[in-house]
């Protein structure tokens, strides 16, 4: 079993990889030697900050719209080339399938940010001239914005487990953009009254809350993260992007593929 | 010649030749639009606004608003403005964007506080940003230095500079001369000492070369304010003595009044005007100074020296 989903998912890598996607590191590094040379021309007292904050959002922004345009595809263009069947008529499970493509685009989303980290380092060495101990915290940064992508693309597969790839990628930014709203949300709920307030909440508990998961700011001013957020975000994404992969699965395997 | 190397030639030149002409074209809307006033506009004005539209990238964005805040104000200060109305939005923006972003208010307070041709002279819009400032940043000893230094230099409220240098010292790892400054506000308030230690401080607490090359002009200039009352104090001693008004600082000299010819900050040496007014030689290289200018004389936008950009005093 978990041999048949390792296939998929590096099958899903290499893919993405034959499809240029990686070259997104060539603008990465343009942008970050860009910021790092001219920002202290133009601004001050931000060097460091601009590196940081311009670095870590790229770093976000890259891999949320390679997280919505490819995992809006990995269903729909299996089936659109036909190659989905040729899949399904070995002894592959259909649940196999979407939990191998997920692994597939986590991995390139990874090795995605782990380049870009490398770049935001060395650019953060170029301004500062030498690493501090709180610089440390990028790192959990980083790893948060993985969760991020985790969350994203389960739930870019599974929209695209039953619409069109416009659509899924109109739903996918969609629930992106909420879930940067997710605190309002909660808090238009408390301030609703009866039926309403009832159904604000479960929407602010529905969608995904990526705000907690958003340090960028925090660590750019070099400000510790608590191990308590960092254990319950691990968790909530964890759980929510199995929770996404699950939904996807459920509709995958009653999808009528005839 | 190949069908497809003609192709790539003739494609290659047009290609080539649009671009000049683009470039062209843009280097034509510019002469064009040279002379007309520049717009001043803030599409979002609403910080809260600004905040829910950044979509979490809240850090880069009042990165873009800081920089755009020094922008416009390095921009309008170099054209010898005296007006910058969004000045206020754009530092309110970005220091809601990152409330921790400690550097405009620093830098802001420093853009609002001054008079017309230094700064905005908005001393009042400084302050509320600093307090703004202090709420997020409580143990930011610079912060409350700023805030007693707006309060003792453009508002001439010693009792608050005094209760803000006195709160900043609280502050662990604050500058030691803070305490110094609250204690002695009370009995040396105004006096050129007093200034001379608060821009000392400035000096020493930071590592930024704008802020060192602000606080290296400001003691060049308080060095001439004090040389300017000194020798004209002198000149009327000489007067009361002789009965006349010295033509040139040599005769103060040749009495023993004076050791050597006195020289400003700059190395030139001062000039002694009829009717006994000193001044300096060349007032524009010496911004800040309030003595020791020529009659009606306006300053101009004040220009570090590159020595004191480069951290040499």
């Amino acid at each position: 079993m978990s041999a048949r989903i390792a296939h998929i998912a590096t099958n899903t890598f290499r893919e993405a990889v034959r499809d240029r996607v990686l070259y997104n590191l060539i603008a990465f590094a343009l942008l970050m030697s860009g910021a790092a040379i001219l920002v202290g021309q133009i601004s001050i007292g931000i060097e460091q900050l601009v590196v940081v904050n311009l670095g870590l959002t790229a770093v976000s922004v890259f891999g949320v719209v390679i997280a919505i345009f490819i995992g809006i595809g990995l269903v729909s263009k299996e089936i659109e080339k036909r190659t989905l069947y040729t899949v399904l008529s070995r002894p592959v499970q259909r649940w196999e399938f979407i939990v191998g493509k997920f692994f597939g685009l986590a991995g390139t989303l990874v090795v995605n940010t782990l380049f870009m980290a490398v770049g935001v380092f060395a650019a953060l060495l170029y301004v500062s001239r030498s690493f501090q101990r709180a610089d440390g915290w990028i790192l959990v940064a980083l790893y948060f914005i993985i969760l991020q992508f985790l969350m994203m693309t389960a739930m870019a597969l599974l929209f695209s487990s039953f619409s069109s790839p416009l659509l899924s990628a109109v739903f996918t930014f969609s629930l992106f953009v909420i879930g940067s709203f997710a605190e309002d949300l909660r808090g238009f709920a408390a301030m609703a009254q009866g039926i309403s307030r009832w159904l604000a909440t479960g929407a602010a508990y529905l969608v995904p809350n990526f705000s907690s998961l958003n340090v960028i700011s925090s660590v750019a001013h070099q400000q510790p993260v608590s191990t308590q957020l960092i254990f319950s975000n691990s968790l909530y994404a964890l759980v929510y992007t199995g929770m996404a992969l699950c939904a996807a699965v459920l509709i995958f395997e009653r999808r009528n593929l005839k | 010649m190949k069908p497809s190397s003609r192709i790539t030639l003739t494609a290659g030149t047009l290609l080539l030749v649009c671009l000049m002409t683009s470039a062209f074209a843009l280097r034509h809307f510019d002469n064009m639009r040279k002379g007309a006033a520049p717009e001043e506009a803030l599409y979002i004005s609403s910080p809260k606004v600004v905040k829910r539209l950044s979509l979490g990238y809240d850090g880069l964005l009042a990165d873009v608003y800081w920089t755009r805040a020094v922008q416009y104000f390095g921009t309008k200060h170099h054209l010898g403005s005296r007006h910058y109305e969004l000045l206020g939005p754009l530092l309110e923006i970005t220091t809601a964007l990152d409330p921790h972003l400690t550097v405009a208010y620093e830098f802001g307070a420093n853009f609002l506080a001054p008079p017309p041709p230094y700064g905005a002279g908005l001393p009042q819009q400084a302050i509320e940003l600093v307090d703004y400032g202090l709420r997020d940043n409580p143990n930011d000893w610079r912060l409350y230095y700023n805030l007693g230094f707006i309060y003792y230099m453009e508002l001439k409220d010693y009792p608050k500079s005094a209760d803000a240098f006195a709160r900043g010292s609280q502050v662990p790892g604050a500058h030691p001369s803070l305490r110094v400054m609250a204690a002695q506000m009370a009995q040396h308030a105004g006096e050129l000492q007093m200034a001379r230690m608060m821009w000392t401080t400035a000096y020493q607490s930071t590592k930024d070369r704008y802020i060192r090359a602000n606080a290296l002009t400001h003691l060049r200039a308080l060095q001439v304010d004090e040389d300017v009352t000194n020798l004209e104090k002198l000149v009327s001693l000489y007067r009361e003595k002789t009965g006349r008004w010295p033509s040139s600082f040599s005769e103060l000299e040749a009495t023993g009044m004076l050791r050597a010819l006195p020289l400003d900050p700059l190395g030139h040496a001062y000039k002694l005007e009829p009717g006994g007014k000193v001044e300096v030689r060349d007032p524009d290289q010496l911004p800040f100074i309030e003595k020791g200018t020529p009659a009606g004389y306006v300053a101009p936008t004040p220009k570090f020296l590159p020595s004191d950009m480069g951290g040499a005093s």
